[in-house]
C-alpha cells in the first residue's frame, strides 16, 4: 500500500464515521458539527484526487453554510442546544437490514464493473489549464450552457421568492387583509 | 547557487535542504522536512508579529485619542504587551457549566488557524510564498468560511445568551459581507486572468490594479472590514449591548488565542489588500533582490494597516440595521455594476488594443458618475417622503384641532 491508499482509508473511515453521527447524534447542533467533519473529509478526498477546485469550493459554499444552518437549526427548534432526542424508531432493524441488502447488492455490482480494475490516468493538463476548460465549458454553446443557465435561472427564481416572502410591503398589505 | 544578498530565503532554503540531503535523508523527505520548517517559521513570525501590531494599533488609537498610549514596559512602551501576555497566562482557564466541551476548547484553536491559515498563500516576495496553488483567491475565501466556524462554535458552545447573541451578529456580519468581498476578489482574477495569488501579483507590472480597479479596490477594503469585525463594524462584540460577544465565556490564554486572532485577521485582511491591488512585493528592484520585495510588502501592508486602525479611531460603531443596508443596498449592487465594467473594459482594451489604465479609468469615473446619481434620488426620494409624512400628520392635527 502507498501512502496515498493510507491516507485515503483513513479519511473515507473518518467520513463514514461522521456521516453515521450526523444521523445518530442525538443533539441536533452536535448532528451539525458532525456534517462539517463529513463534508472536510470529502474535500480532503478531492485533494487527494488533485481537484484542488472542487475541494476549494466545497469548503467555501458547504462548510461556510453550516454556520448558516445551525443558526436555523436554533431559531425553529424547540430548545435544540439542550434536547436530546429519541434519533431510532422501533423499526430501525428493519431499516438496517434494507440498508445492509442494498450495501451488498452495490457491492456486488460495482465489484463487477470493469472500470474497478482501472487505475486513475494521470493528469493530462495543468491545474490552471483544467480552470479555464472547466470555465469555458460551462458557456460553451455545444457543452454545459443550457444546465448552468438553468440553474442559474433557479437560483434567481430562490432569490426573487425569498425577497418577494420577506417583503415589507406585501407582508403589511396581507396583515391588513387578515383583519 | 543564488547569492546570499540577492536572494537570502531562496539561499538558506537550498543551504538546509543540502545540508538535510548531506545526512543522507531520502530528497523527498528532505522536501517534506523543509516545507515543514517553512510553516513553522511562517507560523511563529506571524504570532511574534502580533506582539508588535498590538503595541502599534494602542500607540495609534491612543494618538488619534489624544493620549500617550503604552509607555511604562520598554522604550515607548514596546513591551507592554509582553507583560500583558505573561498575566494572561497566569489567568486561570474557566470552563463555564453546561458548556460543550469540544466545540468550547475548538473554536480558538480554529479562529487562530483560520488566521495563520491564509498566509499560506500570500506572496510577501519574489520566491518568499508558502504554497502558490492555483485557486489562491477560492482559498481565501473558503478559509474564511472556517473562521466564521470558530466564532459561531464559541457563541453556540459557551452557554450563555449573549454570547450566541455575539455569535448570530458575527455570521450575519460575515456572510453578508462576504458576497461583495467576493464580487471584488472577482476583478483582480479577471484583469490577471488567473486565480493564483503569484499570478495576481506579476499581472500587476507596470500598473498595479488599484488603478485599473479603484471601486472594487474600496469595495474589497470596506468589505473585509468588516468581515473581520473591525470597528466601525464590531457589533458582534457591542460592550454597550452584548458585554463582550462570543468570547464572554473564555478567559485566560483562550481569550487571548481570540484576541490574537482579532489582531493578526485585521494585518492579515491589510496584507490581501496590498497583494491583490496594491502590487504585492511589486516595486524598483523587487525582482533582483528578494529582500526588497519583503521590504516594499510590508510598507504596502502597514499603510493598509494604518487606514484600519485609523478608521477604528475615527468611526462610531454603526447599528446592525445600517449595516445590513449598506452592504445589500449599497456595496453589493455597486460590486456587481463594477464587475460588469470592467469585464466590458478589459475587453475593449484587449480588442481594439486602446490604453487599458485610460479605459478602466474612464469605466470607474462612469459607475461613480451613475452611483453619485443614483444616491442622489435615493435621498430625495426619502427626503419627498419625509415631507409627505409630516404634512400627513399636520394635516391629521389640525383636523383634530377643529
Amino acid at each position: 500500500m502507498t501512502i496515498l491508499q493510507i491516507a485515503f482509508l483513513l479519511i473515507a473511515f473518518v467520513t463514514l464515521v461522521s456521516a453515521l453521527m450526523v444521523v445518530t447524534s442525538p443533539s441536533m447542533v452536535h448532528a451539525a458539527l458532525w456534517l462539517i467533519l463529513t463534508l472536510a473529509g470529502i474535500a480532503v478526498l478531492f485533494v487527494l484526487l488533485n481537484a484542488s477546485f472542487l475541494a476549494v469550493v466545497q469548503v467555501a459554499v458547504y462548510i461556510d453554510a453550516i454556520a448558516i444552518m445551525i443558526i436555523i437549526v436554533v431559531m425553529l427548534t424547540n430548545n435544540p442546544l439542550r434536547s436530546q432526542m429519541r434519533t431510532v424508531t422501533r423499526t430501525w432493524w428493519g431499516a438496517a437490514i434494507g440498508a445492509l441488502i442494498l450495501l451488498a447488492g452495490l457491492l456486488v455490482m460495482i465489484t463487477q464493473t470493469p472500470a474497478f480494475e482501472l487505475q486513475a490516468p494521470a493528469l493530462a493538463m495543468e491545474q490552471e489549464q483544467y480552470l479555464k476548460t472547466l470555465g469555458s465549458a460551462l458557456v460553451d454553446v455545444n457543452q454545459f450552457i443550457l444546465p448552468f443557465e438553468i440553474a442559474s435561472v433557479l437560483l434567481l427564481a430562490a432569490l426573487i421568492g425569498s425577497i418577494t416572502v420577506a417583503w415589507p410591503f406585501l407582508a403589511g398589505r396581507k396583515e391588513e387583509q387578515d383583519r | 547557487m543564488q547569492s546570499f544578498l540577492s536572494d537570502p530565503f531562496l539561499f538558506i532554503a537550498n543551504w538546509l535542504e543540502s545540508v538535510l540531503l548531506g545526512w543522507g535523508l531520502q530528497p523527498s523527505l528532505a522536501t517534506f522536512l523543509l516545507q515543514l520548517l517553512g510553516a513553522l517559521a511562517l507560523g511563529t513570525s506571524l504570532l511574534l508579529l502580533t506582539f508588535l501590531l498590538i503595541w502599534a494599533e494602542r500607540k495609534i488609537v491612543a494618538r488619534i485619542q489624544d493620549r500617550l498610549g503604552p509607555n511604562r514596559v520598554g522604550p515607548f512602551g514596546i513591551f507592554q504587551t509582553v507583560a500583558d501576555l505573561l498575566k494572561l497566562v497566569t489567568k486561570e482557564l474557566i470552563t463555564p457549566q453546561g458548556a460543550d466541551l469540544i466545540p468550547y476548547n475548538l473554536a480558538p484553536l480554529l479562529a487562530v488557524m483560520s488566521v495563520v491559515g491564509l498566509w499560506a498563500v500570500i506572496p510577501m516576495a519574489p520566491t518568499l510564498l508558502g504554497a502558490d496553488i492555483s485557486v489562491g483567491v477560492l482559498y481565501i475565501i473558503s478559509i474564511g468560511a472556517i473562521g466564521t466556524l470558530g466564532i459561531m462554535l464559541a457563541g453556540m458552545s459557551s452557554n450563555n445568551k449573549y454570547a450566541l447573541l455575539g455569535a448570530f451578529r458575527t455570521v450575519a456580519v460575515m456572510v453578508s459581507y462576504a458576497v461583495p468581498m467576493v464580487l471584488a476578489l472577482l476583478v483582480p482574477v479577471l484583469l490577471s486572468g488567473s486565480m493564483g495569488m503569484q499570478a495576481i501579483v506579476n499581472a500587476q507590472t507596470p500598473v498595479a490594479f488599484i488603478f485599473l480597479a479603484p471601486i472594487a479596490a474600496a469595495i474589497f477594503f470596506v468589505s473585509s472590514v468588516a468581515e473581520v469585525g473591525r470597528a466601525p463594524f464590531d457589533l458582534l462584540e457591542a460592550e454597550s449591548e452584548i458585554v463582550a460577544g462570543f468570547h464572554i465565556e473564555y478567559s485566560g490564554l483562550k481569550f487571548g488565542m481570540f484576541f490574537v486572532a482579532e489582531f493578526l485577521h485585521a494585518f492579515t485582511i491589510s496584507a490581501l489588500t496590498a497583494t491583490l491591488f496594491l502590487g504585492g512585493w511589486q516595486g524598483p528592484w523587487a525582482e533582483q533582490y528578494t529582500f526588497l520585495g519583503l521590504l516594499y510588502f510590508i510598507i504596502k501592508t502597514s499603510l493598509v494597516y494604518f487606514v484600519v486602525i485609523w478608521l477604528r479611531g475615527s468611526f462610531p460603531r454603526i447599528r446592525i440595521d445600517q449595516m445590513n443596508a449598506l452592504n445589500w443596498k449599497f456595496i453589493t449592487p455597486l460590486g456587481l455594476a463594477s464587475l460588469i465594467f470592467t469585464a466590458i473594459a478589459e475587453k475593449l482594451a484587449v480588442d481594439f488594443g486602446l490604453p487599458r489604465l485610460l479605459i478602466h479609468l474612464g469605466a470607474n469615473a462612469i459607475l461613480v458618475a451613475l452611483t453619485a446619481l443614483a444616491l442622489g434620488a435615493y435621498a430625495r426620494h426619502q427626503r419627498t417622503q419625509a415631507a409627505v409624512r409630516q404634512e400627513r400628520v399636520r394635516r391629521k392635527s389640525t383636523a383634530e384641532a377643529a
